[in-house]
């Protein structure tokens, strides 16, 4: 069979390299950080024990096996230690930011979707140009909005709306305020391609059967466009959990976030077992969501075809 | 295409005279052996033996789904029989990838390259043969001639016209001179008035090359007027494969006969059959129907007759016999489409019948009309009984 | 319907642009503020965009930088694409789901667990960590995005084209590069540019998996902003803006030109 044998070898090939590549840098690594949220910490290179010795054989791989323990989970999941909290208060932040955004994006890609077809691209371009720009300049920008001698502070003094500064920067406002600015395009564009898809015959049809346009925007624009919100608010939730950079410069002390709390767990206490425990377990808090946003993706795809 | 050239004096001997499957020491040049395509669950190709002969110009006819693509697309080597055995020229080529088979296909869409000009479309297939520059070119050369494309020859397909197009993608699998050139639905996107000539013109260009063509169709009256020999197929299995006059006066099956063409079916049972005539008893009239075909069934089995409209006499007056495949009948609908007229008449039992008539006068004194009673009758060679 | 522009749409379009663009603009202006009190407005000056000309621990970042985005993308295109070609083409076959699922958790996953698990993996094979682990990340993450960009494109290819190819005696991998590359070369392209600015914008990764002597612009400027606004950092934000904005602009034209051509092209080719 010359030709199964010529056309497995170049598949085999493509389908290989990519996949080899994801096993060794995506997959591996995450098994690797199960393994040391098992260890313990020590002073030593690498800085935790135990080490998989496979000189000593089958008795190096038991000894391994023994010194693994759960003590890096109790720890994590000791309320003392403030990582519940950072977990609850990270799932809360990003619930009200994911629901904010779709407030904030739906009208926005509404409008889009609706506007004349020869200004469409042009839009369509005008939101994804802030994504390209960095993500830390655009965080960075609040910084001088929102600090006490900031603009929008200035700004309200002289209008006279306010005495005094408000403090916005450093609280929890302003992170909400960073995730739904950095987010935007996120959610904007899954909720655009969905409302542009829809047959505005459907439309037609409704008002011709006597349906007035804001009932059939809730009987028919948005039931069609809910496979666009479910993608745009995953694709906002799942990495608004994890976010570090955001609480980080414009939250304030007080302002938990799990992403922060890795961070500092790595960076200052230097506990990489502690650290390893903490992904693992915002993971396994993710795994759903992950899980399900791939369905959607693969049926986008299947849909496509 | 060839259209303008003197009509080659030959092709009529050649047309009229050629029946190489009729002849049991030919060998065919493609030949399906008990060919099975399963997809998962669903069998496409089902159990299908084929021969098809050099030079012959074949038709795969059948409904949208009935497998003539599948069929089509083993033979190109896109897909691999589940089981059976495919073999060109007398070599199994059921293996062989391809871009390694002497088999080139106008596809249905054109598929011609959007980035690549006339030329270099023309030129492709020529170019993986490694062939030298200057017979390429040559070559090029003489398939812009034969498809009159040659002040067209650095346009890009978009600034083709849609008949334009369909003649680069036909010049483009020609070139390779493939020993079968195969043609999906090539001539469904092009208008009817088009798609007629263009009929022709395949026709003849198949008789100039000396090729052999197979071609897939939904469109029966394309399959009878291009075709030697035509394989009506339905749910992956071959009904009936035979000329096109056989398959519309001697259709196999009810299942062919209705698909080509109009036909009446009229249900019945045997009285007498021998090998030469067929009587049978029918709800239509008290009287036998008598049919000069032979059948082999004992009386009592079931049977019917089919009648194409056309083969029908309808008059206002009763025949002089009324005892020969002669019923009565009411008007119940009239299709005047010009040339003929479509008589739907509803008879005493309930089954209506199509009947056409030719309009051969401008004037007629008393026309059929809505509700008229009508004698409808037709002569024992025009019906044919089948049993399957 | 009611296509075209309502109040509720221009005001919803408005506002929306108005927040996406104001504070980005704000930065803009306020880096040509004579004064180095980034908040208050004290005459036009250019001073700040000269300082930065002597500040080479930026400059180098900046080099760092531009230097792994180039290549991390350059991979991870090659890469991106060819897990594209397996997610749209190769049908099933056994570790398909774990495949796809490997494609599309990195677009979510949070940066802290991909940059963390990525430095235990170097750790735990004695890596080097530098230059070249912050390039491997880079392109594990960012080939994903090029894997769904170049998927999109794939799905809507007619491979009746690749088959009239392999139908002429082209066997399948010259197919590829003669017929299916060119026609899908523009994602391929933006795939590359979204490859790029991810590189480029990237920090939480970058700053696990670095090392002695490879410190990236983001990581530059992140340690400066945790010390408060500066104008400085308010002037090289606005160059990056300024190459970003400009590259999208001139990229969006000559795809979008090239985009229309192509679409007209197949659209012909295939029957019109």
């Amino acid at each position: 069979m010359p030709m199964a044998g010529e056309k497995g070898r170049g598949r085999l090939f493509v389908i290989a390299v990519p996949y080899l590549w994801l096993l060794a840098l995506f997959l591996a690594p995450f098994l690797i950080v199960f393994k040391i949220s098992l260890s313990q910490d020590a002073v030593a290179q690498p800085p935790y024990t135990p080490l998989l010795d496979f000189s000593q054989g089958w008795a190096g791989f038991v000894d391994f096996l023994s010194g693994l323990s759960f003590d890096n989970y109790l720890y994590v999941l000791d309320f003392s230690n403030e990582f519940i909290e950072a977990y609850g208060s990270s799932l809360v932040i990003a619930s009200i930011s994911t629901l904010l955004l779709l407030l904030v994006g739906y009208p926005i890609a509404y409008a889009m979707a609706r506007a004349p077809r020869s200004i469409q691209p042009t839009l369509l371009m005008l939101v994804i140009l802030p994504f390209w720009t960095s993500f830390l300049i655009r965080v960075y920008a609040w910084i001088g909005i929102l600090s006490p001698e900031g603009l929008l502070n200035q700004g309200l003094m002289a209008l006279g709306v306010i005495d005094e500064p408000l403090e916005i920067l450093n609280t929890d406002i302003a992170v909400y305020i960073g995730i739904v600015y950095s987010y935007l395009p996120f959610m904007v564009l899954p909720l655009y391609s969905a409302l542009e898809k829809l047959d505005e015959t459907l439309l037609e049809a409704a008002a011709d059967l006597g349906c007035p346009p804001t009932k059939a925007f809730w009987t028919i624009t948005f039931p069609l466009s809910l496979p666009g919100v479910a993608a745009g608010a995953l694709l906002c939730f799942i990495p608004a959990v994890g976010e570090f950079v955001i609480p980080d410069l414009l939250g304030g002390s007080n302002t938990l976030m799990i992403g922060k709390s890795l961070w500092t767990e790595f960076t200052v206490n230097r506990s990489w077992t502690v650290s390893s425990a903490v992904a693992v377990l915002l993971l396994l808090v993710l795994v759903i969501p992950i899980v399900i946003y791939q369905n959607i993706q693969q049926r986008e795809l299947e849909a496509g075809k | 295409m060839a259209a303008e050239k003197p009509r080659n004096q030959t092709i009529g001997a050649v047309r009229r005279t050629f029946a190489p499957w009729t002849d049991p020491d030919k060998k065919p040049l493609i030949r399906f052996e008990n060919v099975v395509k399963r997809f998962g669950d669903f069998t496409a190709v089902d159990n299908v033996s084929l021969d098809i002969y050099e030079r012959e110009f074949f038709a795969l006819l059948g409904p949208s789904g009935c497998g003539k693509t599948t069929l089509m697309r083993m033979l190109a080597g896109f897909e691999q029989p589940t089981q059976g055995r495919l073999t060109l020229a007398g070599a199994d080529i059921s293996e062989v990838p391809p871009y390694r088979r002497p088999v080139n296909m106008m596809f249905q869409s054109y598929a011609l390259f959007p980035h690549m000009n006339v030329m270099d479309n023309i030129a492709f297939g020529l170019k993986q043969d490694k062939m030298p520059k200057a017979d390429i070119a040559a070559r090029v050369e003489e398939m812009l001639k034969l498809t009159k494309l040659e002040t067209f020859a650095k346009r890009k397909p978009h600034q083709l016209s849609g008949g334009q197009r369909q003649r680069v993608a036909l010049a483009r699998s020609l070139a390779k001179r493939p020993k079968v050139l195969l043609l999906d639905e090539p001539l469904g996107a092009l208008d009817k008035k088009l798609r007629e000539e263009t009929q022709f013109e395949l026709m003849d260009l198949q008789m100039d090359l000396g090729m052999t063509f197979l071609i897939v169709t939904h469109d029966q009256e394309e399959a009878m007027t291009v075709a030697d020999r035509i394989a009506v197929m339905n749910h992956g299995v071959l009904m009936q494969v035979a000329p096109p006059s056989e398959i519309y006066e001697q259709p196999a099956t009810r299942y062919v006969a209705d698909f080509i063409g109009e036909v009446n079916l009229v249900e019945g049972k045997v009285i007498s059959a021998s090998s030469e005539e067929t009587r049978l008893t029918s709800p239509i009239t008290p009287h036998p129907l008598h049919v000069t075909q032979g059948l082999d069934a004992k009386p009592g089995d079931e049977a019917c007759i089919a009648i194409r409209p056309e083969k029908l006499r309808i008059s206002l007056d009763p025949p002089a016999d009324t005892s020969v495949n002669c019923f009565e009948g009411e008007i119940w609908d009239i299709g005047y489409l010009g040339d003929l007229s479509i008589y739907h008449v509803e008879l005493a039992c309930g089954q209506r019948i199509k009947v056409s008539q030719p309009n051969l006068s401008r004037v007629v004194q008393r026309p059929i009309t809505w509700d008229d009673k009508v004698w409808v009758t037709f002569a024992p060679h025009a019906g044919v009984v089948l049993t399957r | 319907m009611r296509r075209g522009l309502t109040w509720f749409n221009v005001t919803a379009i408005v506002l929306g642009f108005a927040f996406l663009y104001i504070p980005i603009l704000l930065l803009v202006v306020y880096s040509f503020n004579a004064s180095r009190l980034v908040t208050v407005w004290a005459g036009f000056s250019t001073q700040w965009y000269w300082a930065l000309l002597e500040n080479e621990q930026l400059i180098d970042a900046a080099w760092v930088t531009l230097r792994i985005a180039f290549f991390s993308s350059l991979v991870s295109t090659v890469l991106g694409t060819m897990a594209a070609l397996v997610l749209t083409r190769y049908g099933r076959f056994r570790g398909r789901t774990l495949f796809s699922g490997m494609i599309y958790a990195p677009l979510v996953m949070p940066e802290v667990i991909t940059g963390l698990s990525l430095l235990l993996l170097f750790v735990a094979v004695n890596f080097d960590r530098g230059f070249w682990t912050v390039l491997l990340a880079h392109i594990t993450f960012t080939m994903c995005f090029v894997a769904v960009v170049v998927q999109s494109r794939l799905v809507t290819f007619d491979r009746t084209l690749e088959e009239a190819a392999l139908d002429l005696g082209c066997p399948p991998f010259r197919t590829f590069f003669s017929i299916t590359l060119p026609l899908i070369l523009p994602a391929v392209v933006s795939g590359f540019m979204l490859a790029f600015t991810l590189s480029l914008d990237d920090l939480v990764i970058a700053s696990f998996t670095t090392g002695p002597g490879a410190t990236t612009l983001p990581m530059r400027i992140y340690s400066q902003v945790r010390l408060g606004v500066t104008p400085e950092i308010n002037a090289v934000c606005t160059i990056l803006i300024a190459i970003v904005t400009v590259v999208v602009i001139i990229a969006s034209i000559v795809t979008k030109r090239a985009e229309s051509l192509r679409q007209a092209e197949e659209r012909a080719a295939l029957q019109g």
